[in-house]
């Protein structure tokens, strides 16, 4: 069926306007997620609710070309236990932990094989890891607890001699109940609760779920507003980049290279600090606008810092490409090709260095950045030395818009005030951040509480895509490859 | 080779000056004296991160750049609990975290010292100590220095780390009546 079809039923997601999602039965669920990917469309977050947010059902965020649409199926609570949902992994392979982590928080099933618990770890079970069997195969059990200053989870590696056949992850070791504490926040007080869902994405997290609450309340943020939001992304996007460029270096023995980048991160840092009051901006982002004005001299600060920031990084990126040894450890290193980047729904700056060119801050044309027109590249061989690259372009063009926000920055406020309506209502915001799609789908009650908020992480969609990632590599190259893609534990684990 | 020689030369030494302990942040007054008498002020640190949103390892990380330099005052990371003297462990701790944690603490050999970082480290911060969320490290392990903060600066890590080391700074605080109670 083409996607025409369900564009009749559906209201599209205005910008100052909550959001109906598009309610369907178990068969529309799956025709829908069938139409979506035959058109090209992907998944972007598939989560649950149970009784206490009204009632048991599941939800899907797509974007397609025309937009970002929300499916919600509901489920019944008599015929939750003998009548799973249709699964979806057929069609959206990374849905099977999605849907793993929908029976552990909500107890919904779906018809897909795998049921073993993902986000919820029962003291002293066991957890079934595939085995790999042959002559000579052995297991690395690595984690949760790990060598390097780095987040908690497992990874169980299947080698023969250094080659690795097969890596299984096993993640949930970061989960605290951050959906469910969300219901213990006012809803004008939530955006700090989403700032640290992941605490590397705070401003993306943040922005996100600012949006998901002012379209369902109709507030409108003043321009200045969204420029200094977008200043606040960028910057994120700056720090981040800097920081796994050098650890990069680092992993592939160039200790120079992590050095002189975790330098300028430190001085980007600093001069955020300055202009946003915080290193992590992660209380920058709150409902109707920003919290604080830039102090006088910040912009002109800020400015020279990101020009001798971008200076600085294409005379190490000259260095990192004339580097032999650094050159043999990234090029072919953990490559998934286009194709396989597409069928496993590879997303964010990972999906872009496979080919796939997408991107929220061109694709769903969210102010400021249908004016600031970011550009958006990519790269196609997939490997280490493709998500150096694609990083590289990245930082250099956030340098780029980071200076235009700070050159044409719009006067007037810098927040608007924001009340509580009374009726309920539901809303979603998504935002590109340096990982990638992030996206908050929130619903309100009455008198300004949290009915239910789910964040999403692009993590989901790129972990089991890092188990495609590592086959036929040998097991040192592991710490390469994993920071290449850097996914965040907690924003997945939730 | 030329242009990597250039730009050390040109980079030349950015690292800062030490900031001094901070004896508030330590909750136990009484240190273990035998760790500071044998150490001197090389250390020897294993991160846990028990359940953190990242933020705190992201300026647990900055440590290590040549700013704040931290293994030029001869503390450095190392890649097991049996290599230790001291746990950075951020907070808050999740149930899954609980047992690891309680081993990590385990197979670090005595005596050690622990620093629980960031406002969940210190008592589950935005996350709060219910479900999942046991909270506080110190809900978990025996915990010497708390660091506030969210995330808290390299700064503050660095005068909480050396509080839990400088021996002279142990004596003021006692001398002071002590800090606050565990």
């Amino acid at each position: 069926m083409p996607l025409r079809h369900w564009l009749a039923a559906f209201e599209p997601i205005a910008d100052d306007a909550a959001v109906r999602p598009l309610r369907v039965g178990a068969e529309d669920w799956r025709r829908l997620a069938e139409d979506v990917a035959a058109s090209g469309g992907r998944l972007l977050a598939l989560w649950g609710q149970d009784a206490t947010a009204g009632r048991p059902a599941v939800f899907a965020a797509y974007q397609t070309a025309a937009g970002l649409w929300i499916a919600e199926l509901v489920c019944d609570a008599p015929a939750v236990a003998d009548d799973p949902y249709p699964g979806l992994q057929d069609l959206y392979p990374f849905a099977g932990r999605m849907q793993r982590a929908i029976r552990d928080l909500h107890g919904l099933r779906s018809t897909d094989p795998d049921h073993r618990p993902w986000l919820r770890h029962a003291p002293g079970e066991a957890y079934e890891f595939v085995r790999v069997e042959g002559d000579g195969v052995h297991e690395i059990p690595v984690g949760p607890v790990h060598a390097g200053i780095i987040e908690p989870g497992h990874f169980r590696f299947s080698v023969v001699g250094e080659k690795v056949l097969r890596l299984e992850q096993r993640l949930g070791f970061a989960h605290k109940g951050i959906e469910r504490r969300f219901l213990e926040f006012a809803a004008l007080d939530g955006s700090r609760l989403a700032a640290r869902v992941s605490g590397d994405s705070a401003v993306a997290y943040s922005w996100a779920y600012c949006i998901a609450l002012e379209s369902q309340w109709g507030v409108r943020i003043p321009r200045r507003a969204q420029w200094l939001r977008a200043l606040a992304l960028e910057l994120e996007r700056i720090a981040n980049h800097l920081g796994d460029l050098g650890a990069l270096g680092n992993d592939a023995g160039f200790a120079f290279g992590l050095t002189q980048f975790s330098r300028l991160k430190e001085q980007v840092l600093r001069a955020t600090e300055h202009a946003l009051g915080q290193r992590y901006a992660m209380d920058w982002v709150v409902p109707g606008g920003v919290s604080r004005e830039l102090p006088p001299d910040a912009a002109t600060a800020l400015d020279r810092c990101l020009a001798e920031v971008g200076a600085e990084s294409v005379v190490l990126r000259g260095i990192y490409e004339e580097h032999a040894g650094v050159r043999d450890r990234f090029t072919g290193t953990g490559a998934i090709a286009p194709d396989l980047a597409a069928r496993l729904g590879l997303t964010g700056l990972a999906g872009r260095a496979s080919g796939q060119v997408q991107d929220l801050r061109r694709d769903l044309r969210f102010p400021p950045y249908e004016e600031l027109r970011p550009a958006i590249g990519g790269a196609v061989s997939g490997d280490v030395a493709a998500r150096v690259a694609v990083r590289f372009d990245e930082l250099l063009e956030s340098c780029r818009l980071g200076r235009r926000i700070l050159a044409q920055l719009p006067g007037g406020d810098l927040r608007v005030a924001v009340v509580a309506p009374a009726p309920a209502a539901f809303g979603v915001g998504a935002v590109e951040g340096w990982r990638g799609p992030v996206l908050v789908a929130l619903a309100t009650a009455a008198g300004g509480r949290i009915r239910r908020c789910h964040p999403h992480d692009p993590s989901w969609q790129n972990w089991p895509a890092l188990e495609h990632a590592v086959i036929d590599n040998i097991v040192p190259d592991f710490p390469l490859i994993n920071k290449s893609f850097n996914l965040s534990y907690s924003g997945h684990d939730l | 080779m030329l242009k990597t020689l250039r730009q050390i030369q040109r980079t030349g030494i950015v690292t800062e000056p030490v900031p001094a302990p901070d004896p508030t942040l330590r909750i136990r007054a009484v240190l273990e004296q035998r760790i500071l008498g044998i150490l001197g002020r090389a250390l020897a640190i294993r991160m846990v991160d028990a359940g953190s949103c990242n933020g705190c390892e992201l300026e647990v990380n900055a440590l290590t750049n040549p700013i704040y330099n931290i293994e030029g005052l001869g503390v450095h990371f190392v890649a097991s609990p049996r290599h230790a003297d001291l746990l950075l462990v951020s907070g808050p701790v999740t149930t899954a975290m609980r047992d690891p944690l309680l081993r990590v603490y385990e197979a670090t050999p005595d005596p050690k010292l622990v620093v629980a970082i960031g406002d969940c480290g210190r008592d589950g911060g935005v996350f709060g100590c219910g479900g999942p969320s046991l909270g506080a490290v110190a809900n978990v392990i025996p915990v010497d220095v708390v660091v506030p903060g969210c995330p808290p600066s390299p700064n503050r890590l660095l005068a909480g780390i050396l509080a839990a080391l400088d021996a002279s700074a142990a004596l003021d605080v006692r001398q002071e009546g002590g800090g606050r109670a565990e």
